[in-house]
């Protein structure tokens, strides 16, 4: 599953969250995806538009022009961005809710077509999975640190189960993380390398891996700050303009802004979300659509061994 | 399935016996077997037959035009088979053109599959790529930006010696190149035209004050855009201070002192040149422009400061009142707007849209407690606690949902009274006289101290009217901070006034337009270059016809906009290229490049193999025994022979 690394006090700089789920999807889709998904007994509802595809439109910024503000990546050249994986993977790969996974390979172009665009300054990118060190083995665009919890061939394991639930809570690698980041405030001066050293072999059983080779800086320079504080690049403003007081003139054409207004038509309010259908209160018609050119072909290849088998003078009995 | 119907076909191949079914009557003791009836004469044609099963065994309709259901007889009429007496007799023929017909049947087999069926497959699995030229993007590379500033040089009666005045009009071209590396090479042109003053403009520069004169020669018709007026006026003229040797004023305008000497064109060239670069274009102000396509050592971060271009900017102010108890803060946020801002974005508009918004906050504290100062006996926040301010405040300040222009934030901060007054100070411990700073590529924020008269013997809470022309001088001084709208680099001796009631210079205006023109043609640039390079690295990704569409418009606009500029045309210049870099963006950004991304090759094998590996393992199979048997044909004669 993919999550978003919220810290208590910490917030990303300049940086980009990446807000799952967004809607972006035909409205039919949407339907039949939230029909299926009720259906199935989960009680999470929107988690339903969080796809491989929606991540990959996210990062590299190919999104339909309907979707709002809040549910874009409105990062640019100056921007650090954050990125936190963590769920079921394997080598190569990590799954996306049960059904998908997402590969190296398009991680990797995902993040080429960001440089392409300078859609980040640095990039840091944090995997807990069972093998996650190979999802950055593939990266090639430069300024990305890369840290993961396991190696290939290593399993990450998860932190303590609880006993109320009967679930595993948190993975091992992200609670350490966790318990190291929330000893930082915004003026720490801590840097990358400690950030390296949490959760050794001793507390994690896995092995824990970086990548720093794509990164400019020396990772000892690079103050976790610039990806978990909010720190932000200021200047005093030292001059001024002379403004000439003016008055009068520009009343008039103010009081006839105000009446414009009023003589607009009143607002409505717009109809969301398509209740009913999700509800499910009776089955929908589904239009009958004519059988399709494979079905037909077996069909006829069917008929044509059974015929070839058994002869043709059944046909008269059948047809 | 697939298999079974080679299967047959392979028997059908091997396995044909002559005469067979004549009616259906006869049929009994055939029908176990899978025989296809054959016409001796051909009138079936075999290769119809089999194109029909092969066909068949990958579910597509048969190309023939036989009923589905009855494939295995001809639409003619069968003929008569000779009776089972001679079968005997031509057993032995038969057989032996069975075995041709089964190896000419095979081979035709091959044929179809691979003639019809492998790019058949091969072009309705391809992905469709409407054609991009990729050849004048990669021409756009080595594109020469040639930067032309039309300037019109005026002289008047006694600003050159007489000789030097009858060769006027004439024209003078400047040229260099602005040394940046980067990969598109940027000439700057300066084109004077020298001319004699008309009638008008020798009374006006003959009045004792610069302000009249210009007050009087600004024209009725406005000047392009770009373009530049320097009046060159005599040594003694007393328009200007006896020390000063030029001036610029706000509208495009400026003024140089002549010289009554024999190289006196070249000496007032120069100072014109250097006039007229301070009002124009200098390195720094297209290193600005270009910050990002440069390589970091050469030109600082601090570059990095303006906005970038944009179509349009929403600028919100907000009023932060931590503490209504204490403060009823009243600000006439839309007078301020109208008679101070509006005429800045407006003086801007050709540089974008500007939409203007403003609310007010309670409850909203800065993220940081201030430190109290007790030599002052006042609050204050260091300069190294300013850069945590923003981000708690961000999350309350909101923004339009439907736009997506970037936005501009102002914040006027009013301090609670427990922390009044704040001031703000510099890294040496002094406040700062604005008692603001600005955040780039963000916004500004101010803190407003309330006077402390105000609280004489009122009750709480007290009633607060801010200042709002102190207020906006700070703003639209950020706005043009931010803007990258900087202090030019004047030329010695040089009288300056600094912008008018606007808040900003027409010619400001048109180095922003310069800038910004040089920055969109680099960003579309990269852009098409960038997508040109993905789509050939990245064989999977459609593209649509409107992509193309739009990279050609995008590819027709940059080089229109340098024709433009190299003309001197700024604004129709600063068009072009605001459309290039929409149509390139729209085209690199378009939701339909994302589609079949994930597809690896490893996979697409997985899927092929068992459709196909069944029918070819037969066709391979028999080609490969034609081919062995008609060797062994090739070798027999030698043998005999």
């Amino acid at each position: 599953m993919v999550d978003t690394c919220f810290l208590s006090r910490g917030l990303t700089t300049l940086a980009g969250l990446l807000l799952l789920p967004f809607g972006s999807l035909a409205a039919s889709q949407i339907e039949d995806q939230a029909e299926q998904f009720f259906r199935s007994g989960h009680t999470n509802n929107w988690a339903v538009l969080v796809t491989v595809e929606n991540f990959l439109r996210v990062l590299t910024g190919r999104i339909p022009s309907s979707t709002p503000r809040s549910k874009r990546l409105l990062s640019d050249d100056r921007s650090n961005i954050l990125i936190y994986m963590t769920g079921h993977g394997g080598n190569g790969f990590l799954k996306f809710q049960d059904s998908e996974e997402i590969t190296n390979i398009e991680l990797a172009d995902a993040f080429e077509q960001m440089w392409q665009k300078r859609r980040y300054n640095e990039l840091l990118f944090i995997i807990d999975t069972c093998q996650g060190a190979s999802m950055y083995e593939r990266f090639y665009s430069p300024n990305i640190m890369a840290l993961a919890s396991s190696q290939v061939g290593e399993d990450s394991l998860s932190h303590q189960p609880d006993p109320a639930v009967g679930v595993h809570l948190m993975d091992r690698y992200t609670f350490y993380v966790l318990e190291f980041l929330e000893e930082i405030n915004p003026a720490s001066q801590t840097n990358m390398n400690d950030l390296f050293q949490v959760c050794p072999r001793s507390l994690c059983v896995s092995t824990p891996g970086h990548r720093t080779d794509l990164f400019q800086r020396d990772p000892k320079n690079v103050l976790i700050t610039d990806f978990f504080g909010s720190v932000r690049k200021v200047e005093i403003t030292t001059e001024t303009i002379s403004l000439q007081p003016d008055s009068g003139v520009v009343e008039s054409s103010y009081k006839k802004d105000q009446m414009v207004e009023e003589l607009m038509e009143p607002l409505k309010y717009a109809e969301q979300l398509p209740v009913a259908q999700i509800i499910h209160q009776k089955p929908k018609l589904k239009d009958w659509h004519p059988p399709g050119g494979f079905i037909l072909g077996l069909w006829a290849l069917i008929i044509m061994v059974f015929f070839k088998t058994y002869g043709i003078k059944h046909m008269k009995f059948i047809f | 399935m697939a298999t079974h119907s080679s299967i047959l076909a392979w028997r059908s191949l091997w396995t044909e016996k002559p005469g067979g079914l004549q009616s259906m009557g006869s049929q009994e003791s055939d029908t176990t077997e899978s025989h296809h009836h054959l016409p001796l004469a051909g009138f079936l044609p075999p290769e119809c037959r089999y194109r029909l099963v092969v066909t068949a065994a990958v579910g597509a309709p048969p190309p023939c035009g036989f009923p589905i259901g009855g494939g295995l007889r001809g639409p003619a009429p069968r003929r008569q088979e000779r009776p089972d007496a001679s079968m005997a007799a031509t057993g032995a023929a038969a057989t032996d053109l069975e075995v041709v017909r089964g190896k000419r049947a095979a081979l035709f087999f091959a044929t179809v599959v691979i003639v019809l069926g492998l790019p058949l497959w091969w072009k309705t699995t391809e992905t469709y790529r409407a054609p991009l030229p990729y050849s004048q993007i990669s021409g756009l590379n080595s594109l020469k930006l040639r930067l032309m500033v039309p300037v019109t040089v005026v002289f008047t009666q006694e600003s050159v010696p007489l000789d030097d005045q009858e060769k006027l009009p004439f024209t003078v071209v400047h040229e260099r190149e602005i040394p940046l590396k980067y990969k598109l090479k940027i000439k700057c042109r300066f084109q004077k035209a020298y001319r004699r003053a008309l009638d008008h403009e020798e009374a006006a520069l003959s009045l004792g004050n610069i302000q009249e004169a210009e007050a009087m020669l600004a024209e009725p018709s406005e000047q392009a855009e770009g373009s530049l007026t320097v009046y060159v006026i005599s040594e003694r003229c007393s328009l200007l201070p006896q020390d000063m040797m030029s001036y610029i004023g706000p509208k495009r305008m400026a003024v140089v002192r002549g010289i009554t000497h024999r190289e006196a064109f070249n000496i007032i060239g120069r100072r014109i040149i250097q006039v007229v670069q301070a009002m124009s274009l200098t390195e720094d102000v297209l290193a600005a422009a270009l910050a990002d396509h440069l390589p970091e050592d050469k030109w600082s971060s601090d570059k990095r400061r303006p906005l970038k271009s944009s179509l349009g900017y929403e600028i919100t102010f907000s009023l932060l009142n931590p503490d209504p108890k204490s403060h009823d803060v009243h600000w006439d946020i839309e007078g301020a707007v109208q008679r101070y801002v509006q005429p800045f974005l407006s003086a801007l508009s050709a540089a974008g849209n500007f939409s203007v918004d403003s609310q007010i906050l309670y409850y909203a504290v800065l993220g940081v407690n201030p430190r109290f100062d007790s030599a002052s006996s006042s609050y204050y926040l260091a300069a190294h606690s300013l850069p945590h301010v923003i981000n708690p405040v961000e999350s309350r300040l909101g923004s339009s949902a439907a736009s997506l222009y970037p936005v501009l934030n102002f914040l006027l901060y009013v301090p609670e009274l427990a922390h009044s007054p704040l001031y703000i100070q510099d890294k040496d411990g002094a406040p700062v006289a604005t008692n603001a700073f600005h955040s780039p590529r963000w916004g500004g924020i101010m803190v407003y101290n309330v006077d402390p008269k105000a609280y004489n013997g009122s009750q709480l809470p007290v009633r607060v009217e801010v200042d709002m022309m102190r207020v906006m001088e700070v703003f639209l001084a950020q706005l043009r901070l931010l803007f990258g709208i900087a202090q030019p680099q004047l030329p010695p001796k040089c009288l300056f006034f600094g912008p008018k009631s606007e808040g900003i210079m027409t010619w400001e205006l048109d180095r922003l337009l310069w800038a910004r023109s040089v920055e969109n043609l680099a960003t579309a640039t990269t852009t098409l270059t960038s997508l040109a390079q993905l789509l050939g690295k990245i064989s999977n990704i459609v593209i649509k016809d409107d992509v193309a569409s739009e990279v050609y418009r995008a590819v027709a606009a940059v080089q229109k906009a340098a024709e433009e500029l190299s003309s001197g045309h700024l604004a129709s210049a600063f068009a072009a290229s605001q459309e290039a870099v929409t149509s390139s963006e729209r085209a690199f950004f378009d939701p339909s490049l994302l589609h079949l991304l994930y597809f690896p090759d490893d996979q697409k094998f997985a899927i092929y193999i068992p459709l196909f590996l069944p029918m070819a393992v037969p066709i391979l199979l028999s080609l490969f025994k034609i081919f062995l048997e008609t060797r062994k044909s090739w070798k027999k004669p030698e043998k005999t022979d």
